[in-house]
């Protein structure tokens, strides 16, 4: 299906007695990749650039700079050019990606108008406005391609192969943990993903890709000045990804061809209607993206799709990966909490709280409202660093460490709201939790190289949902699901990961009486087969009849720890909830 | 370097600097309310003296047909009593407009009353029906809009620059004008001002309610649409003061208003997006650091401003952690 991409390949020839729509048809070319660059940075990896222009200035000028003033071959101008792009990439990722929201695309405006800047006036280096002319023709095989048609078979085959690694890309578990960080961080972290490295790695993937653009541009025109590497230009290629639609390829690669269309018919037209020459068609630019913004905020692609017969999948039949099953012996230590405190400004949350956690038990973490039960949860799963105490996971100490870290040495957690990407499917929602049991790099991803262990990680997914009932739904949209499925894709999500304890937040909040019970043979079932439960939640119904034990916590503090029926009656407890007079 | 040359320097860089401040300021506030990023501000604030310039000429500019369709949009989206704002102030502006020719005084009025029109207008019509998008389709928008707004100005006044005569002309002492007198009393003024309106009036708490709690303003009764047009109407306005005065010491044509905006993003960048002090003094930091390294390398200084931002982002970052809820 997808290698129908390469009948791409056939438009030369169809467009070949039309030179000036086979230079269109490179522009076309080229700004696909800028777009699909794109793509990765802000369709998957949820963040925005306005400097990819600035990377297409690396890869040109390097090739430039090589084959007019050091004679050299373009091959290596396209090694030095992904190079110095990869550079770039490297030190504005270095000092932004850790950032949040707006800042990442404000200084990269900021980047973009100072390398223009240099550009222009490094006039000994680059030619300054004027620019470097007579680059040579790439040579492929004794083949010069110097003119528009032959040049496009050589542009588009790499837009082929370049669309083909990013579908393998989105498919691999690298996608998957590109688009659950650009959803929710910290569901993304529990999961064992390194937000600010998978970051960067993204950056620079998508400098690369618009650094082999530039290289492309420059060997196609045989010229580069700054113009085209411009804010402008970085901007309409941002213009042509959002309106076609970021979020998918066909969305980015529409949005390149409609906009390479339109500016071609803009400079037509609108110096004919103002009856004046000049750079007008920005103005239609601005206005049909803004049309498209408020009409189709996803983008054209979306309303195209909804006509286009969907894909199945099917069921994933590959062996799963041999995740290690819970054991050792039941009721040993797995989780040692010793005198954590935290506080907020004044207010004092968790005051020195102490308990073990013993292997095949649910324990349960009750109080009132504001007791501190879920900061408690979040010190222990590494979402908040505490000010005070110690927490280990079978003997090692892991205070302070991000979750990524410490799901990795066999600890899941759940959310209070259930932290899904609605996005994408329910299967694909389970496969997140094998991310830290599977290797497979970017490059590997991008090349197709981790389909085996893809598959595996898919079919460790799937035995997951059937573990707590929900494989029909596999390949449905997580969005579909009711809250107690989504309470239960959650849990598959734990096991598909492999954690030995599972620390469950709230999980049956928002559930109804026959899906409460349903739930609570589920977790005693996964409790006689050696995993641990800590759970935190308010139904004492549900508590009670689950927990093997309870710990008691009050204004930041253990009030009491025991058998459910023991705290049950301890007056201390009871004065907590109910407000009884304390008994001495 | 001697002590001309440096306080001259210093009183130039003072001069933009309490410029961007006055940007940055608007950009702080628009965004903490709006969630929008305004990249038109530069072009908001370059209509404002190019207005006045057609005017002065005795022609109607090209901005106020812009502006008047603008309201027309804001009006039909409105309907009911809500249209009536648009559609009587279009109404006034048109009529202000045709007496304002070649009548300075009205004509300073005319320019200011388009601008913040024309600001509010592009809030109603473009930001609004996308109250619920994310900040990266907001600032995408805004993007779109600065472009559409140059390439409109450059329909409107051509790709001349124009310098219109100063409120106030002569200089003080050598290197300060009583014009850039004016911009630091103005720049001083409306600090005050925006103390007192944030600090003391009903109106302005709520405006920094809805800033700090989007949700919990509007429990309380606050509209985000009003409090949007309000953040949009007083961004417009320093954009459209700063822009008078501003002109007749660097010229204005349309692609100017660009640089001068993104100055006050670096100046808001550098205060986090979110302290407007900080941001004020960022915008006086990159003031001086602008007029000195334009001393020292003129042809690299806007490239040396933006690389202020490198310490600045360097810091927010080892401040950053990457996971949070």
């Amino acid at each position: 299906m997808r290698y129908l991409w390469f009948l791409l390949l056939l438009l030369p020839l169809a467009l070949s007695p039309f030179p000036y729509y086979l230079t269109l048809l490179n522009f076309f070319a080229l700004s696909a990749m800028v777009v699909l660059s794109l793509y990765v940075l802000t369709g998957l990896a949820g963040m925005t650039s306005f400097a990819q222009a600035a990377f297409m200035g690396m890869g040109a000028y390097a090739t430039a700079l090589l084959t007019i003033k050091a004679g050299l071959s373009p091959w290596l101008g396209l090694g030095a050019g992904l190079l110095f792009a990869l550079l770039l990439a490297l030190l504005l990722g270095a000092l932004t990606v850790r950032l949040k929201g707006h800042f990442l695309p404000l200084s990269t405006i900021a980047w973009q108008v100072a390398l223009y800047i240099l550009a222009g006036n490094l006039v000994g280096l680059t030619g300054g406005h004027t620019g470097l002319t007579d680059l040579p023709p790439i040579h492929f095989f004794g083949i010069s391609l110097d003119t528009g048609f032959r040049y496009a078979f050589l542009t588009l085959f790499l837009l082929v192969l370049l669309v083909l690694a990013l579908y393998n890309l989105r498919q691999s578990r690298i996608g998957r943990a590109l688009l659950a960080l650009r959803g929710d961080a910290l569901a993304a972290a529990s999961f064992g993903v390194d937000p600010a490295v998978l970051r960067l790695k993204a950056f620079l993937l998508s400098g690369v890709i618009a650094g082999l653009a530039g290289f492309l541009y420059a060997h196609f025109l045989r010229f580069v000045n700054p113009t085209p590497f411009s804010l402008e230009a970085s901007i309409k290629y941002l213009v042509m990804a959002v309106a076609g639609g970021v979020g998918s390829i066909p969305g980015v690669m529409l949005g390149a061809a409609f906009f390479t269309g339109l500016e071609d018919w803009l400079k037509d037209l609108l110096p004919l209607l103002l009856g004046r020459q000049g750079n007008y068609e920005t103005i239609g630019y601005g206005l049909i993206l803004a049309l498209i913004l408020i009409l189709a905020p996803k983008g054209l692609w979306p309303l195209v799709e909804r006509y286009l017969p969907s894909r199945d999948l099917g069921v994933p039949k590959a062996e799963p990966l041999s995740l290690k099953s819970p054991d050792g012996p039941r009721g040993e230590v797995v989780l040692e909490v010793q005198g954590l405190q935290k506080s907020f400004g004044g207010l004092l949350a968790v005051a020195g709280v102490s308990f073990d956690l013993r292997r095949g038990e649910i324990l349960a973490l009750i109080g009132p409202n504001g007791a501190g039960k879920s900061t408690t949860f979040n010190l222990v799963a590494g979402a908040l660093l505490p000010d005070r105490g110690q927490v280990r996971l079978f003997g090692k100490e892991i205070t302070g460490l991000p979750p990524y870290r410490i799901h990795a040495l066999g600890l899941g957690r759940t959310f209070q709201h259930p932290h899904l990407f609605l996005e994408l499917t329910v299967l694909e929602n389970a496969a997140l939790g094998t991310y830290s049991r599977t290797r497979a790099g970017f490059l590997q991803a991008l090349l197709g190289l981790s389909r085996r262990e893809e598959e595996r990680a898919l079919a460790t997914a799937y035995r997951a949902l059937k573990r707590v009932g929900l494989e029909s739904l596999a390949l449905e949209k997580a969005e579909r699901l009711s809250v107690g499925q989504q309470r239960l894709l959650e849990i598959a999500r734990l096991l598909a990961s492999g954690a030995e304890v599972l620390l469950l937040d709230e999980p049956a909040a928002g559930l109804r009486a026959q899906e409460k019970r349903e739930f609570a043979s589920l977790l005693r079932s996964l409790a006689r087969e050696g995993y641990t439960v800590l759970i935190v939640d308010h139904d004492m119904d549900l508590i009670m009849g689950l927990a093997d034990r309870v710990v008691v916590m009050n204004y930041g503090e253990k009030i009491a720890e025991g058998a459910p029926k023991e705290v049950q009656r301890n007056p201390l407890v009871r004065a907590a909830y109910l407000g009884e007079e304390e008994v001495a | 370097m001697d002590a001309t040359i440096l306080s001259f320097l210093l009183l130039d860089g003072l001069q933009n600097g309490v410029v961007y401040g006055l940007l940055a300021l608007s950009l702080v506030l628009v965004f903490a309310v709006t969630r929008v990023i305004l990249v038109p501000i530069g072009e908001l604030l370059m209509f404002a003296p190019l207005s006045l310039v057609w005017l002065l000429e005795g022609k109607l500019p090209g901005t106020l047909w812009l502006a008047l369709v603008l309201g027309g949009a804001w009006a039909l989206m409105a309907r009911g009593r809500g249209a009536l704002l648009p559609l009587v102030g279009g109404v006034g502006l048109f009529l202000l407009f045709l007496l304002a020719k070649e009548v300075p005084p009205l004509a300073y009025l005319a320019a200011v009353l388009l601008v913040v029109y024309l600001g509010v207008a592009t809030y109603r019509v473009f930001f609004q029906p996308m109250r619920g998008a994310t900040v990266l389709s907001l600032l995408i928008m805004a993007v779109g809009l600065h472009v559409a707004y140059q390439g409109l100005g450059l329909v409107f006044f051509g790709p001349e620059q124009f310098r219109p005569a100063p409120l106030l002309s002569g200089e003080v002492v050598v290197g300060l004008s009583w014009q850039g007198v004016l911009v630091l009393l103005f720049a001083a003024l409306s600090l005050m001002a925006l103390y007192l309106f944030f600090r003391f009036s009903l109106f302005g708490k709520a405006l920094l309610a809805a800033a700090e709690n989007r949700l919990g303003a509007r429990l309380l009764g606050i509209r985000p649409e009003e409090a949007g047009m309000v953040a949009f109407g007083i961004a417009s306005l320093l954009a459209a003061f700063s822009g008078l005065l501003l002109a007749p010491l660097i010229n204005a044509a349309y692609f100017m208003g660009f640089m001068l905006g993104l100055k006050g993003f670096v100046a808001a960048i550098l205060g986090g997006l979110a302290s407007y002090p900080v941001a004020f003094l960022g915008a006086l930091l990159v003031g001086f650091f602008e007029s000195f390294t334009s001393f020292y390398a003129s042809a690299y200084k806007e490239a040396l401003v933006f690389l202020l931002l490198v310490p600045a982002l360097f810091y927010q970052s080892l401040r950053a952690r990457t996971v949070e809820e």
